[in-house]
């Protein structure tokens, strides 16, 4: 039986079996290679996607449990926001392997506060790994897009 | 390919299981079942119950002994819930340190325990706050002391057909204070090396009461420090020695080495945290070389 989900706004319907890995749905299904593996065993959160507005890392979901859910992959953020500038303007990407991760963790943390405290940050960014810009970019290109300095 | 079932309800959950024990491998979360599929193919079960769907195993109830955690309750939800917070801060604190935030939003307490690993991150302060687990057939419930729980290395209590519905933690005794610390590589993201749980109750006038602590890296399961406890029970803490107390360690763990740290290192911090728990402040001194 396929599973219907809505991803990035669209209903897609998949063929693959249950166990299969969300991150191999949205890569090899649905095209959207912004989606990474890094590690495959959820240690990295380059897979990291929204699904029902939550974080969570694809590798380690089960396509059997995600019908009917709502999946936001770095394709469904918008091309041109704050958040994308503050990228940009920051240096926050290097290799990019870790950026939609990173992203989609920082549109995770935003959305639950709009401005928040370098703790917060750390927090919400706590399961990314980066291992070209050593973070300090990236924390201060998310304050930025919240509005705050750039200088944390 | 693997068959999965996603039942609705938990009465058709526990049919299903009735009808083929040891057949269907439980699913929940995933956070450590999808990674062993990834990296053991060839363990993969024939069948998965997927059990995310049941409304039974969700939430948390405060009631008049304490506190109800449905197994399939996320540690996001935990983390989050004020009452938590208020009255059992222990585990709010170890479902913060489980992994990290998208591993907190899938991974539920129930798969914490059930998959038994030896580092599981809630299973201390569960031991320390003395948890009481519900476990579900489709012949009735029945409860077990969480500390008989596990069995042996990765091998616990439950029984063919049988589910862990729910986690019990009675409110800690007036009087009481708890430590929780977990000692690992990094902030996030790590597995234990040695992690701790203590309630220390009621030190009137510098008298512990009771000692209950839980650790885990230390040992085949995580485990509760019996020897420790009963030397501390009635003892004044200004009487308390180091020695004695180190002691205790050494016969109630078994740390081993592996890729994670070795079993000197373990038994070390392991003594060094169990007497942190019990006098914070001397031990911090002694750090400080006051």
């Amino acid at each position: 039986m396929p599973t219907t989900m809505r991803i990035n706004g669209k209903v897609f319907q998949s063929h693959s079996a249950p166990t299969a890995r969300l991150l191999d749905v949205l890569r090899n299904d649905c095209h959207l290679k912004g989606t990474k593996e890094g590690c495959g065993e959820g240690e990295c959160g380059a897979c990291a996607v929204l699904v029902n507005g939550k974080l969570v890392n694809s590798c380690l979901v089960p396509l059997g449990q995600m019908e009917r859910a709502e999946i936001t992959t770095v394709e469904g953020l918008p091309e041109d926001s704050a958040l994308a500038r503050a990228f940009v303007r920051c240096g926050a990407t290097q290799c990019g392997i870790c950026t939609p991760g990173m992203m989609l963790a920082a549109t995770a943390l935003l959305a639950e506060h709009a401005h928040p405290t370098l703790e917060e940050i750390r927090w919400g960014l706590s399961g990314n790994l980066c291992r070209c810009t050593g973070y300090g970019r990236i924390y201060a290109a998310i304050a930025q897009a919240a509005g705050g300095p750039a200088d944390v | 390919m693997s068959e999965w079932t996603r039942p609705r309800h938990l009465p058709e959950a526990l049919e299903i299981l009735a009808a083929a024990p040891g057949r269907y491998r439980v699913i929940s979360g995933g956070t450590d079942l999808m990674v062993e599929r990834h990296l053991a193919p060839e363990r993969r079960p024939d069948a998965w119950l997927d059990i995310s769907g049941l409304w039974e195993l969700q939430g948390l109830q405060i009631t008049e002994e304490g506190l109800r955690i449905g197994a399939a309750t996320s540690l996001e939800a935990i983390r989050r819930h004020a009452e938590v917070a208020a009255h059992w801060p222990m585990l709010a604190a170890s479902a913060a340190v489980t992994g990290a935030p998208p591993i907190q939003n899938r991974a539920t307490l129930g798969g914490n325990l059930c998959n038994a690993s030896p580092a599981a991150d809630n299973a201390p302060v569960l031991l320390a706050y003395g948890a009481r687990l519900e476990i579900v057939h489709h012949h009735g419930t029945r409860w077990l002391p969480y500390a008989d729980f596990h069995q042996g290395y990765r091998k616990t209590a439950l029984q063919a057909g049988e589910l862990l519905g729910a986690v019990w933690i009675p409110y800690p005794p007036p009087r009481s204070r708890g430590y929780f610390r977990k000692v690992g590589t990094r902030a996030a993201q790590a597995i234990a090396k040695v992690s701790i749980a203590a309630l220390i109750e009621a030190e009137r006038e510098g008298m512990i009461q009771c000692a209950r602590f839980g650790m885990a890296s230390v040992a085949a399961v995580p485990c509760a420090l019996p020897s420790v406890s009963q030397y501390l029970a009635g003892r004044a803490v200004r009487d308390i020695a180091e020695a004695p107390v180190r002691r205790g360690v050494r016969q109630d763990i078994a740390p081993v080495k592996d890729i994670r740290s070795t079993a000197a290192y373990r038994l070390e911090i392991a003594s060094r945290l169990v007497l942190e728990a019990i006098d914070p402040r001397a031990a911090r001194k002694k750090e400080d070389g006051v």
